[in-house]
């Protein structure tokens, strides 16, 4: 186990800088994600640490020694690919024992260990099998036996779901979680899917464009965005967004709707506001109306039902319950507690709440 | 299930439409494509079956086109194995053409891997370079060999012949295209797990191109073993002849004994089907993919 630090990390590739200056301190043991969207620089980032790519300008600490100029069979991490990379030619044991080459353990010492890690990840009858007589999901434990087994300071994973179906990507969510919990490692996980973040990280990191927008634990990002890309990156429906323009303590979003809110900080009136409510946080039909509007759209999950309906022009998603959900074209009121409304700037797009 | 019945139903229907019509429910273009390879499998055989076929003749008969000897020998075979020189000849060719398979499937298979994995300046002039030198025909190249030898002082030697053609930039082109298949995620990933270069290119990257390899063996293989112009050039003394060479020696300036040629070639053609034998089990694609997604 072991601390990750960064500080002012900066790459370029020949003159396009990818990462603008990025700073993050991971815990020892800490389980921390780097999510965002395609291109926002969260797999440069994790391969920087691991040694795969080289730092522009910046430090990289692993532990109290800086890296950046070590190769990264020195820098005690353990990478699992998106594409697992196990080796087709080698067998599940050696593709397992692969990282024990270099070790100095011995030979039996290092057939302990492999049948110790197959054992932790259900695989010992699956020891002796080549990758092509393996599904999916074995392929990628077979991935992750091979990071564990040398016992490394800090785990990454580079977006290590992503080719499973659905069900097999809950499934292994739930494995690599309990096999932190396990193992107490510090692992760093890259994914562009906020469930998988909100799931398993002690730490959210959200990145954009190459710069982080905000660190912080999963309710800090749900319920305390820093801008209005956080708001609306975190959480399925996103987050919906209203402009309107501050005056006199509320929201004015037309000349019919204004909506009031307590906001701590002074806001010039005038100032153009948006206006972030969750879907979650919004009631439908309650008798205490926010606003009004018609349903157009519902979307039946089982649960519950994804209600779209029209406010002033506007498409604003709701969520009812499953089992009475509002008929097509009705109308329908929402309301939504003020401690649940969110304010930004729409200028520059930071939290005003 | 009603996919399949309806698939049956529209293939019946349309035999019978074909018997109505009094068309031949037979495809033609598949009739034309077996009788040209059925004619190219002929092509190829012939000379192999004349060339057997001539071993088995008495030299008196070799001018008689007949397939089939009227009286079959192998005399010739006893003349050819007991004659020293043939074994010596043999003994050339196959050190030769041994050594030149490893060195092309070590070395083009190195460089190969090095310009395809590694970023470095000048890595596009390098492999431009390496392939301009498949525009030079062999006949050019001949002479300075031929100097390069004589100042080397390897006229007359093995390694004089063999030094063209220890690496090939053939060899290194077809490497470095099938190491472009294997996935960087494996090189990363070996590359985190503590392996130096020269480990990761051995255990990691060589293993997943071996049909590449087998075929690249084949190719340098069959090309020295039948290799003529080079080592007729480069060696002097009857001892250092390779096989082809040593065989076109047989006869005298009167006449050319082409029943010992034959039987020479027969026998020749030996190692070259092991050879082909051998590697040929690993010419199956699609190894590399299965350690990835899917």
């Amino acid at each position: 186990m072991a601390t990750v630090s960064i500080k002012n990390l900066v790459k370029s590739f020949d003159k396009t800088e990818v990462l603008h200056g990025i700073n993050l301190d991971v815990a020892d043991g800490e389980f921390i994600v780097l999510v965002g969207p395609s291109g926002c620089g969260k797999s440069t980032t994790l391969r920087i640490i691991a040694g795969l790519e080289d730092v522009s300008s910046g430090e990289i600490y692993i532990g109290d020694k800086m890296v950046n100029n070590l190769e990264p069979k020195h820098r005690d991490i353990a990478m699992v690919f998106q594409n697992y990379a196990i080796y087709p030619h080698m067998t599940v044991r050696k593709n397992i024992g692969f990282g024990l080459r270099t070790s100095k353990l011995s030979k039996p010492d290092r057939e302990k260990r492999i049948d110790e890690v197959a054992e932790i990840l259900a695989m010992t009858e699956l020891l002796e099998r080549r990758p092509s007589q393996l599904s999916g999901g074995q392929r990628q434990r077979v991935a992750i036996g091979r990071a564990m087994v040398r016992d490394p300071a800090v785990f990454l994973f580079d977006e290590p779901l992503s080719n499973l179906d659905a069900q097999l990507r809950t499934q292994m969510r739930l494995e690599i979680k309990k096999l932190h919990q396990r193992v107490k490692s510090t692992i760093i996980f890259v994914t562009h899917d906020q469930v998988e973040a909100m799931t398993m990280a002690d730490r959210i990191v959200i990145m954009k464009d190459g710069d982080i927008q905000q660190i912080g634990t999963p309710f800090e990002v749900f319920h305390e965005p820093a801008n209005m890309f956080v708001a609306q990156f975190i959480g399925a429906p996103s987050m919906n967004m209203i402009e309107g323009v501050w005056k006199d303590g509320s929201v004015k979003i037309s000349n019919n709707l204004s909506i009031a809110m307590k906001v701590e900080r002074q806001i010039a009136d005038g100032t153009k506001v948006v206006l972030g409510l969750r879907p979650d946080d919004l009631t439908v039909g309650d008798e205490q109306k926010l606003f009004e509007g018609t349903v157009h759209v519902l979307e039946p999950l089982g649960a519950e039902t994804l209600v779209y309906v029209t406010v002033d022009g506007r498409e604003v998603i709701a969520k009812a319950s499953g089992r009475t959900p509002p008929k097509m074209g009705a109308t329908v009121s929402l309301s939504a507690d003020a401690n649940n409304m969110h304010l930004f700037d729409a200028k520059s797009g930071e939290a005003l709440t | 299930m009603t996919t399949v019945d309806n698939l049956t139903v529209k293939a019946s229907s349309k035999t019978l439409m074909a018997i109505k019509t009094g068309k031949r429910p037979k495809n033609m273009g598949q009739i034309i494509r077996w009788l040209l390879l059925f004619m190219g499998g002929i092509a190829m055989v012939t000379p192999i079956a004349y060339m057997i076929s001539t071993s088995l003749k008495f030299p008196h008969e070799v001018y008689n086109l007949n397939f089939i000897p009227d009286e079959p020998t192998i005399e010739n075979y006893t003349y050819v194995l007991e004659d020293g020189r043939f074994f010596g000849w043999f003994k050339n060719s196959l050190v030769i053409a041994t050594l030149t398979t490893i060195s092309n499937v070590l070395f083009d298979s190195l460089v190969g891997y090095t310009l395809c994995k590694f970023r470095f300046p000048g890595r596009t002039i390098i492999f431009v370079a390496i392939l301009s030198t498949l525009m030079i025909p062999t006949e050019m190249l001949v002479i300075p060999w031929y100097l390069m030898s004589q100042s080397f002082g390897w006229l007359d030697t093995q390694w004089g012949i063999m030094f063209p053609g220890l690496m090939t930039a053939f060899g290194t082109f077809l490497m470095k295209q099938f190491f472009e298949t294997v996935p960087d995620d494996f090189i990363e990933a070996a590359r985190i797990d503590g392996l130096n270069e020269l480990q990761i290119w051995w255990t990691v990257a060589m293993p997943l191109v071996k049909p590449a390899l087998a075929a690249l063996a084949i190719f340098v293989f069959l090309g020295n073993w039948t290799a003529f112009i080079w080592p007729l050039i480069v060696t002097n003394s009857m001892e250092m002849y390779t096989l082809p060479v040593g065989l076109s020696t047989f006869g005298d300036e009167a006449d050319v004994a082409w029943e010992l040629i034959m039987t020479g070639a027969a026998i020749s053609t030996l190692p070259t089907l092991v050879v082909f034998l051998v590697f040929q089990r690993y010419i199956i694609r699609g190894v590399v993919m299965a350690g990835l997604k899917g």
